[in-house]
């Protein structure tokens, strides 16, 4: 294989690695701004939580990495169930621009406790796969990266069965399409949607255990939420596949970026996709057949 | 009660109407002109900087409270005028000048970004807002020409007319005199046509259109508008700071400068210089009470922005009409003491609206 392909390969290789991360925080978000029209900007800090307690619980309890990954999507879950109960469904009925700085608020509560908490200082971790690698048509990709993909896509499938099939699941559609018409229809709205903020925590959780062993624990983790918006863009707002293929096309121009592209491009890049596509085509690629201002 | 009896018609549209706010906002002002005759050079150095601020906080003002168009990254035309202003006096160009200029260029750039508030609004306009001012700090970082990239640029000393304002006291003074300037130019901008366009596109875009207000074009005016100011405040920021960096214009400051136009208060200038005031006081608050606390625990970092955090998070659940809203209901308990009513000021009980379909 000559080595411009090889390049080629290991860049889209690395791309859909770090694609899925910013895929499954982009379906968090997705998640619960169809579901209650709050654009989440604390679920970088959930992220950010999730992976300090992971950490705690890995490195200082020394807990097996089986054990710790339930135990920290259920808390986190609890803990999304409980802002969303106890905090933003207070907001119901005001402009969307105070969900926005409500969630901002939350987010800057939860990174200051983390650092009360865990300290400032970036720490690490390791799962079963740390350091090993596998080798497939002659590019190398991480373990890790590979496991990543695998649970994005598990993740799906799973999320899409559960809206599809199951009775809470189908609740939770119709909550998100018309509340009233819903709660006239005996679906308990406000529980449900404190169901769907625990759904997106969860998610939350498996992104930030499964980040930090490849960047580092750390608060600036919660910057993702800003390339997942790019995601989330990309792929069509509201739009649960378009947020996943948005996230790993995401992933892959900032690679490409990063070595055909001058220096200095592949930080930005997200950001100018998400600015070209809010301007040229706001409904993104696989945005909602019926039209809607954006 | 206070019961209004007018004789002329400029009564009716004067600035302060009353004797009493005429005195109480005189005597503020004499006591803004004071102090530098008996505060320490750091005070003075403090309080330059919350004026800044408030100048800033009054740009954003006119977008987000009287316009009703979101930007998260006003930081990055702070950074734009603080650059231009810079760089413009060190091609030689006198103080004087370089400033108004450096406000220009801001505005320039507040126009171009306006462009896509026509195609967007919102959650979409704040993204785009958000993503720019990434973008501009990424590119004031990679410019080293003009701006010195990450190693940074020495800002030039101010002079006017061969006198130096260096001085704490003397900058003080320019900064007193650029915030009040700003004040009643806003102030006066907000109550002609031109301020009630932006209010009537908050309001209702479509309502506007039809009453014949040519929105897009207000949105992008607003825009420049907004932009140009925040740029003079980011040009005076230049002064403050000395040398000039990228990282002192993060998200973290647009988020601060949304901060202040919340908490003050949505819709009013009066809102984004007290919201300015509390922001830029709150570290100061924090680095108090943190003196009073043990030690183990002052040590933590983290507090400043969970205090923030938490105090933004109160006022959009307990008083979404800002401390701005705070003093109009103290004044009315005031003027109608033994008769106030609470209901006056009560939030209905309101449900879900989308936003999906406007």
């Amino acid at each position: 294989m000559s080595s411009h392909l090889e390049l080629f390969a290991q860049l889209t290789a690395n791309g859909v690695a770090v694609g899925s991360i910013y895929a499954l925080v982009a379906l968090g978000i997705v998640l619960i701004h169809k579901a209650t029209e709050v654009l989440n900007f604390a679920h970088g800090d959930l992220l950010v939580v999730a992976a300090f307690s992971a950490w705690a619980l890995i490195d200082k309890a020394g807990l097996s990495f089986w054990l710790v990954l339930p135990l920290v999507a259920l808390a986190m879950g609890v803990l999304a169930y409980g802002i969303d109960a106890l905090v933003v469904r207070r907001i119901v009925g005001q402009p969307q621009f105070a969900g926005v700085m409500l969630t901002i608020a939350i987010a800057f509560m939860m990174r200051g406790l983390v650092s009360m908490g865990f300290g400032t200082e970036s720490q690490s971790y390791a799962t079963p796969w740390t350091g090993s690698s596998t080798e497939i048509l002659g590019i190398t990709v991480a373990d890790l990266s590979l496991v990543i993909m695998g649970s994005v896509l598990l993740i799906a499938a799973l999320l899409w069965l559960f809206f599809r099939y199951t009775r809470l699941g189908i609740a939770m559609q119709a909550a998100s399409q018309n509340q009233l018409a819903a709660h006239l229809n005996g679906v308990r709205v406000k529980r449900v949607n404190s169901l769907v903020w625990a759904l997106a925590g969860v998610t939350a959780a498996v992104a930030g255990i499964f980040l930090a062993p490849i960047t580092l624990v750390d608060t600036s983790l919660w910057l993702i939420t800003l390339k997942a918006l790019a995601a989330i863009v990309l792929g069509g707002f509201g739009s649960l596949p378009g947020a996943v293929i948005g996230g790993i096309l995401i992933g892959l121009i900032e690679q490409y970026a990063g070595v055909y592209l001058m220096h200095g491009v592949k930080d930005i890049a997200a950001y100018l996709v998400l600015i070209l596509v809010l301007i040229l085509r706001p409904t993104g690629i696989m945005g909602e057949a019926h039209g809607r201002r954006v | 009660m206070r019961f209004d009896y007018h004789t002329q018609y400029r009564q009716g549209f004067a600035l302060l109407p009353h004797t009493s706010d005429r005195v109480l906002y005189g005597l503020l002002i004499a006591l803004l002109l004071a102090v530098p005759f008996f505060a320490s050079t750091y005070l003075l150095g403090e309080l330059g900087y919350v004026l800044i601020l408030c100048i800033a906080a009054m740009g954003l003002m006119v977008l987000t409270g009287f316009t009703g168009q979101v930007s998260l990254g006003h930081a990055s035309f702070v950074a734009i005028g603080a650059y231009a202003h810079a760089w413009l006096m060190t091609q030689g160009l006198p103080f004087a000048l370089s400033l108004p200029l450096a406000a220009l260029i801001s505005a320039g750039a507040g126009l171009v970004v306006g462009i896509p508030a026509i195609r967007v609004s919102g959650l979409y306009l704040a993204m785009v807002t958000l993503a720019f001012s990434i973008v501009v700090e990424q590119v004031i970082g990679l410019w080293r020409g003009v701006t010195g990239g990450f190693m940074g640029m020495l800002v030039p000393n101010p002079d006017l007319l061969g006198l130096s304002l260096s001085s704490p006291r003397a900058f003080y003074y320019v900064c007193l005199f650029f915030t009040l300037a700003v004040l009643l130019v806003l102030l006066n901008l907000m109550r002609s046509g031109i301020g009630r366009s932006f209010v009537g596109v908050r309001d209702s875009e479509a309502a506007a259109y039809a009453l014949g207000i040519p929105v897009k074009r207000v949105k992008v005016g607003a825009f420049g508008l907004s932009a140009g100011v925040t740029g003079l405040a980011g040009a005076l920021m230049a002064h403050h700071i000395g040398y000039l960096t990228p990282d002192a214009f993060t998200l973290l400051l647009s988020l601060d400068l949304v901060l202040m136009v919340v908490i003050g208060g949505m819709g009013s200038l009066r809102g984004a210089i007290l919201g300015a005031i509390l922001i830029s006081l709150l570290p100061r608050a924090v680095a108090a009470l943190k003196a009073l606390l043990p030690d183990a625990m002052a040590r933590q970092s983290g507090m400043e922005i969970f205090v923030a955090g938490a105090v933004l998070a109160f006022f959009v659940l307990f008083e979404p009409m800002g401390l701005n809203g705070r003093w109009l209901k103290l004044r009315a308990l005031w003027e109608s003491f033994p008769l106030y009513r609470r209901d006056t000021f009560r939030r209905q009980k309101s449900y879900m609206r989308s936003e999906r379909n406007r």
